[in-house]
């Protein structure tokens, strides 16, 4: 076991939990990812190799699948981001390279994220001065990739008008962090 | 604009960057093309009043390159299609 | 003062009392108050002075078409000028001040200009400054520029916070009067997601205004009943304080919602302003209508506005500009303001109509087919001289004069695309025409539907076809229905001082002259005039312009056609369009994953593209930043140094395809490139011309690692992407970018390895035998922890690349420092990282620099003939390989204590100094410790074949020429020793 001590993508020890009314921004650094992309001609196999990892078939365009021990999003044409918990998952892309074989290339992608829960049932007053997402239709299970502050970022509905996860690039956690939470203060 | 994504449905076209006319996919056979088949490809371009085949990368979304067919008088977009058809499923 | 002019009734509340000020003296109103119908009750009437000839001027309008009451809100930085009273809302505290005019509203010296109207005619500013030409820059602009302008700018930051936000709607309906209502409730409850946007505070548009029923209830409790019904609904969005200001492509719309400009100071963390992109399938426009004004001889008094204006003054505001009041008319609507004025217990004077057969009454004299000759009261209107039909004259005492001359659609968004407005004889106005925006339909008074009933069925009709919606349509309730009876009476004959645009002081006399001098489309008749210009945008005054150009042409209007209208609907802050996009946010930063602990050493940092780098790490003592980057370059090279390079964008390529893939877009091979090996690759542009330079690592048969320059990362990922998906759709090639993913440290100088020995873990073997120059490898650290090491070189000494997940980053640059210190490890930052690489002659951006070739950067003989590659035929062009083509050299000064700077050109040793003798450019300078003195690297004509030739480098712009002799670009180590050490 190595000695070397982790630090959050905000800089912390431990998550940062912003509260502003009912809703909350939580940091979520024990999130393990991956993206898995279907080597050419080979797309129906990968997808048979997916299933069993995530208990479910591989999420259409724009939705998720929700099961232990991998979620998984839709990021592009016969391609995924599997998500584990970290603690257990650390090494995600190890251990799907090994159920996937040469069906897919796998990449690890844990410390490319940020990832944030925002959860409360004003999140959508919030979202809305984030993103262009549609959000009169964004139901549990759906997943988009649109820009946050021309940062590029998965918003994953677990909740209808409840509850997202929003995946933003690592390096910049601190402007997504700011540019979040100031909407949070500017609409709540 | 919205760009309706054969995949995605309708986006934004912030999310999207200008990668040019669709015609650089046409890009002269090594083997076989002149230098002003070259010239052609790398310099001119098409520049007309109406329908427009352009491709927009979808940067801010799944990546995909899109070619779609915009008229540049109306900015109506009459076709979009994957630049890269996707395998058996998507 | 007490609120001598308020009247009964309104839509106030006389509950609360709101103190406020207008040129420093303080009056009283209540909230639903407007700043004009405050002052307007508190017996003011004079607001500002015209923009030209300074004249004196009052509120003409009750909307956001007003062209002359506008004033400087607020104070210090939240100041905001040309700010029209008579939408401003009314709140506790708010201060406002009259503008352009000096020393005060009541005697403005500028006022002067008035009697030099004769010569401040249409053009005047043509006309007049065109000789000398030279007097230009000096007298007349510097004059001009202190003349021009309404308002006064605070001078200040705007101290304010402006959000942007995104929303979607089935239906977006803009306006929320009996139209608007009457579509929304039908949407509503067919279940769809509705928004109603209107920029009042209070919805209802007319119907707060009028006194006649709906359904039999008061107009404006029929409104706030249905708006009632709609706040209950979930479906339904209402947005009042909210101007759509602009129709863009596929059915998006520009909403500004204000959501503090009614308060003093926006609340902690709250915008002052929203500007929200609205995302509608379809679109309702129901902007109602404006009423326009007939010109005649001093129209322009404080007191004389528009008689709709005055009507709802009194039945929403309850107040009246004046106790004694006459109207003038061509048609049926100006006596509507005449009963209800005179029901509110004001003294109608008379109603002036042009009409021989207009309507009498019992309650007030009609002066039938009469006109208003002139008008009389400098500050504010006394009386007006009336020709009656016999021809007789009259005196008309009155304190405030309605004026109506019929109503025009307000068409203005139809036209924000293709939309270009027809003339409607019937209506005598012009109505929506052209293309309309797609998806948007226009219902109501903006679409000519100008009785109550009628825009009520108009917008309950559109929204049913809108939205297809099926069935039989609910019944529109009872309301008033007069026939629309509008003639054509534009102005009064034989006027010539007669206003059409009060904003830009444009009277009938300028637009017959404009004719007269040759302006005669109705284009140049704006520019020329000004008619239509500035923050109202003639949406009082085109019309009667036109119809002046017109009758002049001896055509119609509907020949002649109208000018057409752009975004913003009115005007708006600049501050809405930036959002929270400004100063440090006006990109987001990234970090990199030492960034915490470089802040924590004291670095100084530098933004490259979005990137936060330690430029360098200053120690106690080090005054000058030449001290820090000297020493670190010099302790690197003697020792070990560490740099954080994870900014450089690492690109994962795996599949099958993988390596053909490289050999695409490098134009060197990379096909036979061995598993844990690392090449440099140059990629070409299609034109030939180098794009951009890294390394690419072989992890594993179908994996490479690719790393771009930090600058061009996102543009490079680009083009990899349009040459997998548009030029190789079949390969078998998957791209990802991990540039976030890993903390990747460059460890450089002759004990970096056995620095890392200390942190690889035991199993790997990284010496020079077990791993040599350009190796690359899985293994891992401090004990088991995942990593990736690189035997690659930017210094040109013995040096690594180490990465780990970027979480472990800050740890790994820290345990670095720790193990290091018996080396005396050195952190090194951007500054000494390009000293060192220019040492060493590696091409970075300044040479990358979007004209150079391969051939240029020394590298002509990496480009395979043996493959194709992007670029690689293209490259072959005899213009890029001409004899004497620049070739990248080092330049070295004579005398070891001039300056060497980039930017400045090569000329040779003896000869003119001028681009025809041009030999090249320095494009790097840097002092080198190592050489003592400034090096450069530099493009040079022929540069391979003149080293050692001396030359000058000249920069005439810093007055600079230095001797300089032309070495290697390797100044250090050329052999390359030590970087395989």
């Amino acid at each position: 076991m190595h000695d070397l001590t982790p630090i959050t993508a905000l800089g912390g020890t431990s998550q940062r939990i912003d509260t502003v009314g009912d809703v909350c921004l939580t940091e979520m650094p024990d999130v393990a990812l991956a993206s898995v992309a279907a080597r050419r001609g080979k797309e129906a196999r990968c997808r048979a190799a997916l299933k069993p990892l995530l208990n479910a078939d591989a999420p259409p365009p724009g939705r998720t699948t929700a099961n232990a021990p991998f979620e998984s999003i839709w990021t592009g044409p016969d391609q995924w981001m599997l998500l584990a918990d970290f603690t257990t998952h650390e090494d995600i892309a190890a251990h799907l390279k090994s159920h996937l074989a040469d069906t897919a290339s796998v990449t690890e992608q844990t410390d490319a994220w940020v990832c944030f829960d925002l959860t409360g049932p004003r999140i959508t007053a919030v979202l809305e001065l984030l993103c262009t997402i549609d959000l009169t239709w964004f139901e549990t299970g759906d997943a988009i990739r649109t820009s946050i502050h021309h940062l590029g970022c998965f918003v994953i509905c677990t909740e209808t008008g409840q509850s997202v996860r929003i995946l933003g690039p690592r390096a910049s956690a601190g402007s997504l962090h700011h540019a979040i939470t100031t909407a949070m203060a500017s609409a709540l | 604009m919205i760009i309706h994504h054969p995949l995605l449905g309708p986006r934004d076209s912030a999310e999207f960057v200008y990668l040019g006319a669709a015609a650089l996919m046409d890009r002269p056979d090594p083997e076989t093309a002149s230098a002003d088949d070259w010239h052609d490809y790398a310099y001119l371009r098409d520049n007309p009043a109406g329908p427009h085949r352009e491709l927009w990368f979808h940067e801010g979304g799944d990546r995909s390159i899109l070619i779609v067919t915009r008229d540049t008088t109306t900015h109506e977009i009459t076709d979009v299609a994957l630049a890269r058809p996707a395998g058996a499923q998507i | 003062m007490t609120q001598t002019n308020r009247l009964d009734g309104g839509q106030i509340d006389r509950d609360a009392t709101l103190s406020f000020t207008f040129d420093g003296k303080t009056y009283a109103g209540h909230p639903g108050d407007t700043l004009a119908s405050a002052l307007l009750a508190n017996n003011v009437r004079l607001m500002g002075r015209s923009f030209k000839y300074h004249r004196p001027r009052g509120p003409l309008t009750a909307g956001s078409e007003e062209p002359n009451a506008l004033v400087e809100l607020r104070s210090g930085a939240r100041q905001e000028p040309n700010t029209r009273a008579t939408t401003a809302e009314l709140f506790d505290g708010l201060s406002a001040k009259s503008q352009n005019r000096w020393p005060s509203l009541a005697f403005d010296a500028m006022a002067i200009n008035d009697r030099l109207s004769n010569f401040l005619t249409a053009g005047f500013y043509y006309k007049t400054f065109m000789w000398p030409a030279a007097f230009w820059e000096k007298l007349y602009e510097p004059i001009i520029r202190k003349a021009a302008g309404l308002g006064s700018l605070s001078m200040q930051a705007d101290p304010d916070a402006y959000d942007k936000g995104f929303r979607h709607c089935d239906l977006l309906i803009i306006g929320a009067g009996p139209a608007g209502l009457s579509a929304a409730l039908t949407a509503a409850r067919a279940g769809k997601h509705v928004i109603l946007a209107d920029e009042d505070f209070r919805m209802g548009g007319r119907l707060n205004a009028e006194t006649f029923a709906i359904a039999d209830m008061a107009a404006a409790d029929w409104a706030a009943q249905i708006i009632a019904e709609l706040c209950t609904m979930p479906n339904v969005r209402l947005m009042p304080r909210t101007t759509v200001i602009g129709a863009f492509d596929h059915g998006i719309y520009g909403a500004v919602e204000r959501i503090s400009d009614h308060l003093a100071i926006p609340p902690a963390g709250k915008p002052r302003q929203i500007l929200w992109r609205v995302n509608a399938q379809q679109c309702l426009l129901c902007a109602g209508a404006t009423e326009r004004p007939i010109a005649f001889e001093n129209n322009d008094r404080p007191g004389i506005m528009l008689a709709a204006s005055m009507r709802a003054y009194a039945n929403r505001w309850a107040t009246t500009p004046a106790r004694r009041v006459a109207i003038f008319t061509n048609n049926d609507d100006g006596h509507r303001t005449a009963q209800d004025l005179h029901a509110k217990g004001v003294k109608i004077a008379a109603v002036i109509d042009t009409r021989p057969d207009a309507q009498r009454s019992h309650d007030y004299e009609v002066l039938q087919g009469a006109q208003v000759k002139d008008t009389k009261g400098r500050l504010g209107l006394t009386f007006v001289e009336v020709a009656q039909a016999d021809g007789s004259s009259r005196t008309v005492e009155c304190g405030a004069l309605g004026v109506s001359g019929g109503w025009n659609p307000n068409v203005h968004l139809t036209c924000h695309q293709r939309g270009r407005p027809t003339w409607d004889d019937g209506l005598a106005a012009f109505v929506p025409g052209g293309t309309l925006p797609p998806g948007m339909t226009v219902a109501g008074a903006a679409n000519g539907a100008l009785s109550t009933h009628g825009a009520l069925q108009s917008g309950r009709d559109a929204a049913r076809k809108a939205l297809g919606l099926k069935g039989r349509a609910p019944a529109v309730p009872k309301a008033e229905d007069a026939p629309v009876n509008q003639s054509p009476f534009w102005y009064v004959q034989g006027c010539s001082r007669a206003w059409l645009d009060q904003q830009n002081d444009v009277t009938v006399k300028d637009v017959k002259l404009s004719h007269q001098e040759g302006f005669r489309s109705v284009e140049h008749l704006k520019r020329y005039t000004t008619l239509g210009m500035a923050t109202d945008q003639g949406k009082t005054s085109n019309m009667g312009g036109l119809a002046i150009m017109a009758e002049l042409a001896g055509k119609s209007i509907h020949e002649v056609g109208t000018t057409i209208f752009r975004p913003p609907y009115t005007p708006m802050a600049i501050g809405a369009l930036a959002g929270r996009m400004r100063g440090k946010e006006f990109h987001p930063t990234r970090l990199t994953p030492s960034h915490f602990w470089a802040k924590e050493r004291g670095a100084v940092f530098v933004e490259v593209g979005n990137w936060l780098r330690a430029q360098w790490f200053p120690l106690p003592g080090e005054t000058h930043w030449r001290q820090s980057v000297d020493r670190e370059v010099t302790a690197t090279r003697a020792s070990v140094g560490v740099c954080d390079c994870t900014t450089l964008g690492k690109i994962d390529v795996q599949g099958s395809d993988a390596a053909t893939f490289l050999n695409k877009i490098y134009c060197n091979g990379f096909a036979k490139l061995a598993v844990g090996k690392t090449r440099y690759g140059l990629m070409l542009r299609e034109d030939g011309i180098a794009m951009d330079d890294g390394t690419a690592g072989r992890l594993a048969e179908d994996q490479f690692v690719v790393t771009t320059t930090t600058a061009n990362a996102a543009k490079v990922y680009q083009h990899m992407e349009f040459v997998r998906q548009c030029l190789m759709p079949d390969a078998d090639v998957q791209l990802i970018s991990t540039t976030e993913a890993w903390a990747q440290y460059a460890v450089a100088g002759p004990n970096s390895r056995r620095l890392l020995q200390k942190i690889v873990d035991a199993d790997h073997d990284i010496s020079n035998e077990g791993f040599p120059f350009m190796g690359c490898a899985n293994i891992t650290v401090c004990g088991g922890l995942r990593a990736r090491l690189f035997r690659i070189s930017f210094s040109g000494e013995l040096a690594f690349e180490i990465a780990v997940p970027s979480r472990y980053g800050d740890a790994l640059m820290r345990r670095l420092m720790v193990e290091g210190e018996e080396f005396d490890v050195t952190p090194y930052g951007t500054e000494a990282l390009g000293v060192m690489r220019i040492e060493k002659g590696h091409a970075a951006g300044n040479e990358l620099n979007g004209t150079t070739t391969a051939l240029n950067l020394g590298m002509g003989r990496m480009v395979s003939k043996a493959k194709d590659s992007i670029g690689s035929k293209l490259s072959e062009r005899p213009g890029l390989n001409q004899a004497d083509a620049l070739m990248q050299v080092g330049l070295r000064p004579i005398n070891a204590d001039h300056k060497v700077t980039a930017g400045g050109h090569l000329m040779n040793a003896t000869g003119p100094v001028d681009a025809a003798h041009d030999q090249g450019y320095v494009t790097s300078a840097a002092y080198s410790p190592a050489l003592g003195c400034m090096i450069g690297l530099g493009f040079l004509k022929d540069g391979g074949n003149r080293l050692r030739e001396r030359l000058r480098l000249v920069s005439p712009v810093t007055d600079l020429t230095v001797e300089v002799v032309v070495v290697s670009a390797h100044f250090i180590d050329p052999e390359g020793e030590r970087v395989r050490a």
